[in-house]
C-alpha cells in the first residue's frame, strides 16, 4: 500500500513557479505594448459634493483613449449608473448604502472613485488624471465612532443617526437580562475599544479584461477571492449573459479578506472599457490606493455588563457595541454579526444578550479582514474573563475552565443565529484539553517563579491567555470536478480561489488518497469559471472544509467509475479491486492490473482513434453490440463531479498564550514567548496549517502592537503608506512560535476537517491586552497598544489610581 | 507632446536588451512591461516592501526606486535569473521550497534576490544574522518564521554544494 498523504507535510506544488518568477499574478497577465492601462481619479476629500468635473484638458492628451465620469456610464450600460450591489442584505440593515462605480453627486471617503482614464500606459493615464478639474463643495466629515454616535453630522443625509443597522439577539431580552444582572452575586461593567487595521496583502487589487468581438465574449482576470461572484456582477452590470463572461483568478498575492468584496468599481470599469475600446485594458492598484480605496476592518467600541457567581461562572452577559463600517455597506452586517456571535467563544453563559449598531463614517469602508469580527468578539469576551478573575482574585485559567462547554455537551447550540443565517451550533471540540495543552506549552504554572526571577533582575514581564472558537467552512456550497485523462493525468477543478494557502497541494493530496492516483499526476485549478462555474469563494476559513470535501466526494465518484470499468476489463469483482499509484489491480494479485489512463480510454467509446491507446476504445474493439455504447444511466469519460453543502458551519477552536516584557523606560512591548494550541479537526497538511498559524499570529501581533489607521479630523488617512503604516518586518514578530495541535474531527464533513486560515489572528488583541495588563498591573481597555499608548496609560493611571 | 525616449542598454540575467524608454520609466516597469520579466513584483512603489528587489551589479536594489535610464550598461539579476540554466533551483530557492518559506509568493522574488546577495556576503549566518538578512523585506503571509528557516537551510545547502 502507498502511504496516505492526508496528515503529511507534503511540499507544495505551487512553489516552483513562484520561486522562479514564473507565477502569473494579475499584473503579469497580457503584458505588452498592446495593453492599455487605467488610472482612477479619487476623491481627496472625506465628504464633499461634486459641483462639476472638467475633463477638457484630458481629451486631447496624446495616448489617452477614454475618460469617464458618472455621467458617461448610463449610455454604455444602464446598470452601471446604479449603485454597486449590496451583496449580503439583512433585514436589520435598514439603511444599507453602496457606492457608485464612479461617484454621482457626493463622495463619502477619501479615495472614492470619481473619474476613470484609460491610456497607453499608466504614466500617461496618471498624467491625465492629474489634469481633471473637479469643483467640490466640501462638507464636514464624520470621523470615528464617537462622531458617528453623536450624529451631529450625517454621512448620508437620508440615514438618521448614522445608523445603518441595529441588531439585537441573545437568549434573554433586556428585561430578563436586567433581572439576571441584578440577581448575580457579582457584577462588573466596563468599556472597551479596538482600532482599525487592514488586510494589506502585498499585491493590491487588479483587473485585466479582453473583449473578443469574434466570439462575443469577455475574459476577465482579477485578483479576487470569488471569481464566480465577479462573473455574475460583471455580467449583470454590463448587460451580458453569464455565458459570455469568463473570470479567471490567476495567482493572487494575498487576500486576507479584502478581495472577497466585489465588484470593485475597477472590476466593472475595466471590462466595460475593454468592450468599448476593443482593446485589452488593465488596472493595477497602487499602494496608496489600496490604503484608501479598498477596505479596512476591526474598529469597534464595546460596553460589557456581566454578572457571575463566586467561581466566575457567567450568569448574565450583556454586550452592546458600536461597529464602524465606514462609508458604505456592500458586505452587509457580516462583520458585526460575527463579532456578536463568536464573542461567546468556548463558553456557555447562562444568559447572553447582544446589541450592536453598525455606523457610517466618512472613512474607507469596512469589509472582512482575516478573523472578520472574531478578534473583536474574542477581545470583549477574554477581557471579561480577565476582569472576572481579577475581581475574584482567582487564576485566569480557572475562571475560563469554569465556563467551558464540556466535551460531552456537543453538539452545543448557543441559541443564536450565525453569519450564514443558521443556528450557532458547535459540532465538536475539547476545550479543557486545549487549556491543559496551552498551559503546558507556555509554562503557565511556573510563570510566577519566572516573574520573580525577572523582577529580581529589574525586568517586568506578564503573561496572557485567550481562547476562541471559530465557525469555519460556512456554506452555501462548493463543487469539484475530477477528470482522469487518457494519459493518466488527473485534472481537478474547484471554483473557489487561492491566495497562498497551498490549495493545489492540499487538494491534490486529497485526490491522491481517495482516487489512488499518483500525487504528481494531479493538477488542480482554482477560481476559473471556465472550469467550474458554480462556486462561492474563499473566505471564512472554508476552502479545506468546502472544496476539500467536494473534491473528496468527486474523487470518490471517479474512483467508483474507474473500478466499475476496470472490473469489466479485468473480469474481476469490483470488491476485489484497489487503485494504487494510478493502477487498478486485483488485491493480492499485482500482475492483473490496468492503468487509470487505460480505464479513461475505455470510459469513452470512440469512433475515431487518435493514437495507439485510443484504438482500444474504438467501435470494432470494444462494446457489446447488444447494448448502447454508453449505458443509459452513464456518461462517457472517467470523471467525477460533486458538491458539498453542509447544514451548518464547523467550529474550530484554540488558545493562544503570550509572555511579554514591557520596558519600564521606553514602554516597548517585547514578546518573550508565543504559544498556540489549535484544533482544526483532521490535519491534511500540517506544514501548511502551521504556515497559516504563523502568518495569522504575525498579523495579530501587528494589530495588537503596531498597526492602526490614523485618520485626522478631516478624514485624511495620515499613514497611507508602508513608510507610515507599521506593518511588521521580521524584527517585529516573535522569533519562534510554539505550536501544538489537537485534532477533534468534525462530524459534519467526510474529511473531519475544520478551517485553519484565520485562527492565528483571532485572539491577538485579547492575549496581548491580558499580558500587558499582567506585566503592568494596570487595566488595558484599548488596543492596539503602541509604546506611546502604554506610556500615556501609565501616566494616566498614576494620576487616577483604580481600585 | 510625445515623450522623449532614451536608448537604454540593459544586461538582465546575462541577456542584453536594448530598449527605448521615457526618462521617468522605473526600472521595475521596464523589466516587467518592456522586457516581459514579470517575476519582479511591485508591492509599494516607495521602496519599503522590498518585493521588487533585484541585484544591480550583484548588490540588492529596489527596482521601484530606480529609473531605467540610470542603469544603462549595468548588470541586472532578477528572480528569473537565479536558477541554473538547466532549471536546477539555486540553494536559496531550494531552501525556501523545503522550509515552506512562501505562501502567496508575491513578495518571494524580493526575498530570494536579497538572500542570494546576503549569503554570498555571509555564507554562514548565525540565527540573528539570518533574521537581519531579511529584515528589510515585507511579507504578509508567512509571519517570517519559515523565511528565516529558509535562509538557514539555504546556507546549509550552499555549503553542501560547494
Amino acid at each position: 500500500m502507498t502511504t496516505r498523504m492526508t496528515g503529511t507535510p507534503v511540499p507544495r506544488t505551487e512553489d516552483r513557479r513562484l520561486l522562479t518568477g514564473a507565477g502569473r499574478f494579475v499584473d503579469d497577465v497580457l503584458v505588452g505594448p498592446g495593453t492599455l492601462h487605467a488610472a482612477v481619479l479619487r476623491s481627496p476629500h472625506a465628504h464633499a459634493r461634486i459641483v462639476g468635473i472638467d475633463v477638457d484638458a484630458v481629451l486631447d492628451l496624446e495616448g489617452v483613449h477614454l475618460v469617464w465620469t458618472h455621467e458617461d456610464l448610463a449610455e454604455l450600460s444602464a446598470p452601471m449608473a446604479e449603485p454597486l450591489p449590496l451583496l449580503i442584505p439583512h433585514p436589520a440593515l435598514t439603511h444599507g448604502r453602496t457606492q457608485h462605480a464612479l461617484a454621482r453627486d457626493e463622495v463619502n471617503h477619501v479615495g472614492e472613485a470619481v473619474a476613470f482614464v484609460v491610456a497607453d500606459d499608466r504614466y500617461v493615464a496618471e498624467d491625465a488624471v492629474g489634469r481633471i478639474r473637479v469643483t467640490w463643495e466640501v462638507l464636514a466629515p464624520v470621523v470615528g465612532i464617537d462622531q458617528a454616535r453623536a450624529a451631529e453630522r450625517l454621512v448620508h443625509d437620508d440615514v438618521p443617526g448614522n445608523v445603518g443597522a441595529r441588531l439585537e439577539q441573545g437568549t434573554a431580552d433586556a428585561e430578563q437580562m436586567a433581572a439576571a444582572l441584578d440577581a448575580a452575586p457579582h457584577r462588573l461593567s466596563f468599556d472597551l475599544e479596538i482600532e482599525r487595521s487592514a488586510c494589506t496583502p502585498l499585491e493590491g487589487r487588479g483587473t485585466v479584461a479582453r473583449w473578443d468581438p469574434d466570439s462575443d465574449r469577455l475574459q476577465v482576470w482579477t485578483s479576487t477571492q470569488t471569481s464566480t461572484g465577479v462573473r455574475a456582477a460583471v455580467a449583470a452590470k454590463l448587460g451580458l449573459d453569464l455565458g459570455q463572461v469568463d473570470v479567471i483568478t490567476p495567482d493572487v498575492g494575498g487576500g486576507f479578506g479584502v478581495k472577497i468584496n466585489h465588484p470593485w468599481p475597477e472590476e466593472l470599469l475595466v471590462p466595460l472599457a475593454a468592450r468599448t475600446l476593443g482593446r485589452v485594458v488593465k488596472y493595477t492598484e497602487d499602494r496608496r490606493e489600496h490604503f484608501v480605496a479598498s477596505a479596512h476592518e476591526r474598529g469597534q467600541q464595546q460596553h460589557v455588563e456581566v454578572g457571575f457567581d463566586d467561581d466566575g461562572r457567567l450568569l448574565a452577559l450583556d454586550v452592546e457595541f458600536w461597529h464602524d463600517h465606514g462609508a458604505y455597506t456592500p458586505y452587509g452586517l457580516i462583520v458585526p454579526i460575527i463579532t456578536s456571535t463568536q464573542l461567546l467563544g468556548p463558553y456557555k453563559p447562562q444568559l447572553y444578550r447582544v446589541v450592536f449598531e453598525s455606523l457610517y463614517t466618512n472613512t474607507t469602508m469596512v469589509t472582512p479582514y482575516r478573523g472578520a469580527g472574531r478578534p473583536q468578539g474574542c477581545y470583549a469576551m477574554e477581557r471579561t474573563m480577565d476582569a472576572i478573575a481579577a475581581h475574584l482574585g482567582r487564576d485566569r485559567t480557572e475562571v475560563r475552565a469554569a465556563n467551558f462547554i464540556q466535551p460531552d455537551e456537543f453538539p452545543y447550540d448557543q441559541g443564536l443565529v450565525f453569519q450564514d443565517g443558521r443556528e450557532l451550533e458547535y459540532d465538536s471540540g475539547d476545550y479543557p484539553a486545549l487549556l491543559e495543552k496551552a498551559k503546558a506549552l507556555v509554562g503557565w504554572d511556573g510563570f510566577e517563579t519566572f516573574r520573580a526571577e525577572m523582577a529580581a533582575a529589574g525586568r517586568r514581564v506578564g503573561i496572557g491567555l485567550a481562547c476562541y472558537v471559530e465557525g469555519t467552512g460556512v456554506g452555501p456550497y462548493e463543487g469539484a470536478h475530477v477528470h482522469v485523462e487518457t494519459s493518466g493525468k488527473v485534472k481537478v477543478a474547484t471554483g473557489l480561489t487561492s491566495q497562498g494557502q497551498g490549495h493545489q497541494t492540499v487538494f491534490a493530496q486529497l485526490v491522491a488518497d481517495e482516487l489512488g492516483c499518483r500525487f504528481e499526476d494531479v493538477e488542480v485549478v482554482t477560481g476559473d469559471t471556465r472550469r467550474m462555474p458554480y462556486a462561492v469563494g474563499t473566505f471564512a476559513s472554508r476552502a479545506a472544509v468546502m472544496s476539500g470535501s467536494a473534491i473528496h466526494l468527486a474523487a470518490k465518484r471517479a474512483k467508483e467509475k474507474a473500478l466499475r470499468i476496470a472490473a469489466d476489463a479485468l473480469e474481476a469483482d469490483e470488491a476485489d479491486l484497489e487503485i494504487v499509484e494510478g493502477s487498478v489491480r486485483v488485491k493480492g494479485s499485482p500482475g492483473s492490473a490496468i492503468d487509470l489512463g487505460t480505464v479513461a480510454v475505455l470510459s469513452n467509446p470512440l469512433r475515431y482513434a487518435f493514437d495507439e491507446a485510443s484504438k482500444a476504445a474504438t467501435q470494432f474493439s470494444v462494446g457489446d453490440p447488444g447494448k448502447p455504447p454508453v449505458a443509459e444511466d452513464d456518461e462517457p469519460g472517467l470523471e467525477g463531479k460533486d458538491f458539498y453543502s453542509p447544514e451548518r458551519a464547523t467550529f474550530a477552536s484554540g488558545i493562544h498564550a503570550v509572555v511579554v516584557e514591557t520596558d519600564p523606560d521606553t514602554a516597548e512591548v517585547r514578546v518573550l514567548k508565543y504559544a498556540v494550541v489549535h484544533d482544526c479537526g483532521t490535519l491534511i497538511n500540517p506544514m501548511i496549517v502551521e504556515g497559516q498559524i504563523h502568518g495569522g499570529v504575525a498579523q495579530g501581533v501587528a494589530g495588537a502592537l503596531y498597526e492602526r489607521m490614523a485618520y485626522d479630523e478631516a478624514g485624511q488617512l495620515l499613514n497611507a503608506s508602508f513608510m507610515d503604516f507599521l506593518m511588521p518586518y521580521v524584527t517585529e514578530v516573535p522569533d519562534g512560535i510554539d505550536i501544538d495541535h489537537q485534532e477533534t474531527p468534525s462530524p459534519l464533513n467526510p474529511l473531519g476537517v475544520k478551517g485553519a486560515g484565520e485562527a492565528g489572528v483571532i485572539p491577538s488583541a485579547a492575549v496581548f491586552a491580558a499580558a500587558i495588563e499582567d506585566a503592568e498591573g494596570i487595566r488595558v481597555t484599548r488596543m492596539p497598544m503602541s509604546p506611546s499608548d502604554l506610556h500615556h496609560l501609565r501616566t494616566d493611571q498614576r494620576q487616577e489610581p483604580t481600585s | 507632446m510625445s515623450e522623449e525616449l532614451h536608448e537604454v542598454h540593459l544586461v538582465v540575467n546575462g541577456t542584453t536588451y536594448d530598449v527605448r524608454v521615457p526618462a521617468r520609466r522605473l526600472l521595475s516597469d521596464a523589466l516587467r512591461h518592456d522586457l516581459g520579466l514579470t517575476g519582479t513584483h511591485v508591492g509599494c512603489e516607495h521602496g519599503v516592501c522590498g518585493a521588487c528587489t533585484v541585484l544591480l551589479d550583484g548588490r540588492p536594489v529596489r527596482a521601484c526606486l530606480l529609473l531605467a535610464v540610470t542603469v544603462d550598461g549595468h548588470d541586472v539579476t532578477t528572480v528569473e535569473g537565479l536558477a541554473d540554466t538547466d532549471g536546477t533551483l539555486s540553494a536559496v530557492q531550494q531552501g525556501f521550497a523545503q522550509c515552506h518559506g512562501l505562501q502567496c509568493g508575491f513578495c518571494t522574488p524580493g526575498f530570494l534576490t536579497t538572500v542570494t546577495a546576503g549569503l554570498r556576503d555571509n555564507p554562514d549566518p548565525t540565527h540573528d544574522e539570518a533574521r537581519e538578512m531579511v529584515a528589510g523585506n515585507l511579507c504578509r503571509c508567512t509571519g517570517y518564521q519559515n523565511i528565516v528557516r529558509s535562509v538557514e537551510r539555504a546556507a546549509e545547502l550552499a555549503r553542501e554544494r560547494s
